[in-house]
């Protein structure tokens, strides 16, 4: 198993845990974005755990801020937060919102109502182009939040001011909080959207690491904003949450928990 | 005021770095000093203004102090959600720019007449809200903005406003500026924002009000209701006057401000816009006597 591999099992670990504890919902959404997160902090991304504010930082915004147990479970693996914080999410004055938040250690961007990240990734990819700074932003979205306006102003921005420093990713998982996708407003033909705005795509299996590090380190060629397209699968990895519209709000019993964290070892073992 | 504003914005660029203009499309015959001068911190945003406002507060994450320009209800009321989450709640030095507050565009219809903005923004706990009277006051204010990058908004009306003041005044948030001397411990009026010039206008005209004192509050928020009661203690009588709604304006908060001495909030009277201006269209003026700001009502004591 690859160190992104064993991370990516370590996060989705730590995240059902937390959501168990917490009684919390949108373990789905978490379980999705695992294997990207877990490539970006273990692979692609410059940063300093000590140093949260370290100018020369690639910055990650999380703008479907509803997973954020999967990136503070990240960024304890990583170290900017303690192991143990991770189980006072959701308690009664911890840092550790139900929505992510910039008040944890190693978080740029507090989210929670979707269509925020992008417009301000592209803020800071202005300001990293004004500057000449190299640093690049990375904005982490659902598939559901393309449904919002500002996500579409934001690229036309982005891509008028060739803001080639400034990555988005989709977690295409083609379900929503009702129904799937397809069902609720259509996004297809959705590269073909994203073309047209300007953007350079690169259509990949967000579940596969190689492909995940590939788009991700080629893209800073780009001639373009870029935008990943990561076909995933909600609750990707504890086999009854996969594509399950239920489990964006459902939180594990303790008998579920034991079976999906069984499920985590020996698909990795 | 909208030159004042440029003037100060120009002259603040030229000595610090990260200070950025973006626009909402909007601003033309205004911002070109500004833009021509500093084009590599001039951003037009097109006209999108919650993408404006988001990539404003993305700007203003990485140092930058944020002036973010558009008319009227555009960069407010459009984009209320990420002034809210972005700016106030990351505290993050965006100023918003409104330029017709009031009734100043009122010959372009309801979607130009801000008189609801003190009620949005003055509900977000890290806004300070400026609204200069004059442009000296515009002036002034933008000098504090600038000394003190913060999540702010900046209330001003057209061109051409007179100036009240001789020269710039020491502004400071919450604090009463004396613009008139009236009978100690008598009646105050007590403005912000433009209509500072209509209660000026007015105590210049009628003898019967000599004795009238007049003060203006350009710079207001929640953060300083505290020492709000203490000023109004001064007075036996203040009249606030404002060209916004009384529903969540700048009378209210001085209520709520005094409702910790409870004795006090009978010698608040507050001169506001009576609703009936919505939906209504005309010259300012017209719709602020329409509305209940004539020189008639405004000296009713």
């Amino acid at each position: 198993m690859s160190t992104t591999q064993i991370l990516a099992n370590r996060i989705r670990q730590n995240a059902l845990k937390m959501v168990h504890r917490a009684k919390a919902s949108h373990i789905g959404s978490a379980l999705s974005i695992t294997d990207i997160l877990a490539v970006l902090y273990g692979e692609v991304m410059n940063f300093n755990p000590a140093d949260q504010d370290y100018k020369l930082r690639d910055r990650f915004i999380l703008s479907k801020g509803h997973a954020c147990v999967a990136v503070y479970s990240t960024l304890a693996e990583v170290g900017f937060i303690p192991k143990e914080q991770l189980e006072t999410y959701g308690d009664d004055f911890s840092w550790l919102m139900n929505h992510i938040s910039h008040k944890v250690n190693g978080v740029e961007f507090s989210t929670g109502s979707l269509g925020h990240g992008l417009p301000f990734g592209v803020g800071k990819a202005l300001a990293a182009k004004a500057r000449g700074e190299t640093w690049r932003t990375f904005v982490l979205l659902s598939d559901g939040e393309m449904d919002e306006g500002t996500n579409w102003e934001a690229l036309m921005f982005a891509a008028h001011h060739k803001l080639t420093n400034l990555t988005a990713i989709i977690d295409y998982n083609k379900l929503q909080s009702l129904d799937s996708v397809a069902n609720t407003l259509g996004l297809e033909p959705l590269v073909d959207k994203l073309k047209a705005f300007g953007c350079a795509v690169h259509e990949i299996d967000g579940h596969d690491h190689r492909l995940i590090a590939e788009a991700l380190l080629s893209s800073i060629a780009d001639e373009k904003p870029t935008v990943i397209v990561a076909h995933t699968i909600k609750g990707k990895g504890v086999s009854f949450m996969e594509n399950r519209v239920e489990w964006h709000y459902k939180n594990p019993n303790d008998e579920q928990l034991t079976k999906a964290l069984a499920e985590l070892e020996m698909t990795y073992a | 005021m909208r030159n004042a504003f440029i003037n100060e914005l120009v002259a603040a660029a030229e000595i610090n770095d990260n200070i950025a203009l973006v626009v909402g499309d909007l601003g033309f015959s205004v911002v070109e000093p500004f833009a021509t001068r500093f084009p590599k911190r001039f951003f037009n945003a097109g006209v999108a203004e919650q993408n404006m406002m988001g990539l404003s507060a993305g700007l203003a994450s990485e140092g930058f102090h944020v002036f973010a320009y558009s008319i009227a209800n555009f960069p407010t009321f459009r984009c209320a959600e990420q002034i809210r989450n972005d700016v106030d709640y990351h505290n993050l030095p965006v100023t918003v720019v409104a330029v017709g507050g009031g009734l100043a565009y009122g010959n372009l219809g309801y979607s130009h007449h801000a008189v609801q903005d003190y009620a949005l923004i003055r509900s977000m706990p890290n806004m300070l809200i400026a609204a200069p009277g004059d442009p000296m006051e515009a002036r002034a204010c933008m000098r504090y903005l600038i000394n003190n990058p913060q999540p702010s908004y900046l209330r001003l009306g057209k061109a051409g406003e007179p100036c009240i003041h001789a020269e710039i005044p020491e502004v400071s948030p919450g604090k009463w500026l004396a613009i008139r001397e009236g009978e100690k411990g008598g009646v105050s009026y007590l403005t912000t924002g433009a209509t500072l010039e209509l209660v000026n206008q007015l105590l210049t005209q009628r003898p019967d009000l000599k004795s009238c004192s007049l003060n203006s509050m350009p710079l207001w928020s929640m953060k300083l209701k505290e020492a709000q009661a203490q000023q109004v203690e001064n007075f036996e009588k203040i009249i606030t006057v404002e060209d916004h709604l009384m529903d969540g304006g700048f009378g209210s908060w001085l209520l709520e401000a005094t409702s910790i001495r409870p004795e006090l909030l009978a010698r608040i009277k507050i001169k506001s816009l009576n609703s009936k201006v919505c939906g209504m269209v005309g010259k300012q003026y017209t719709l602020n006597m329409l509305g209940g700001l004539s020189e008639k009502i405004v000296a009713i004591l």
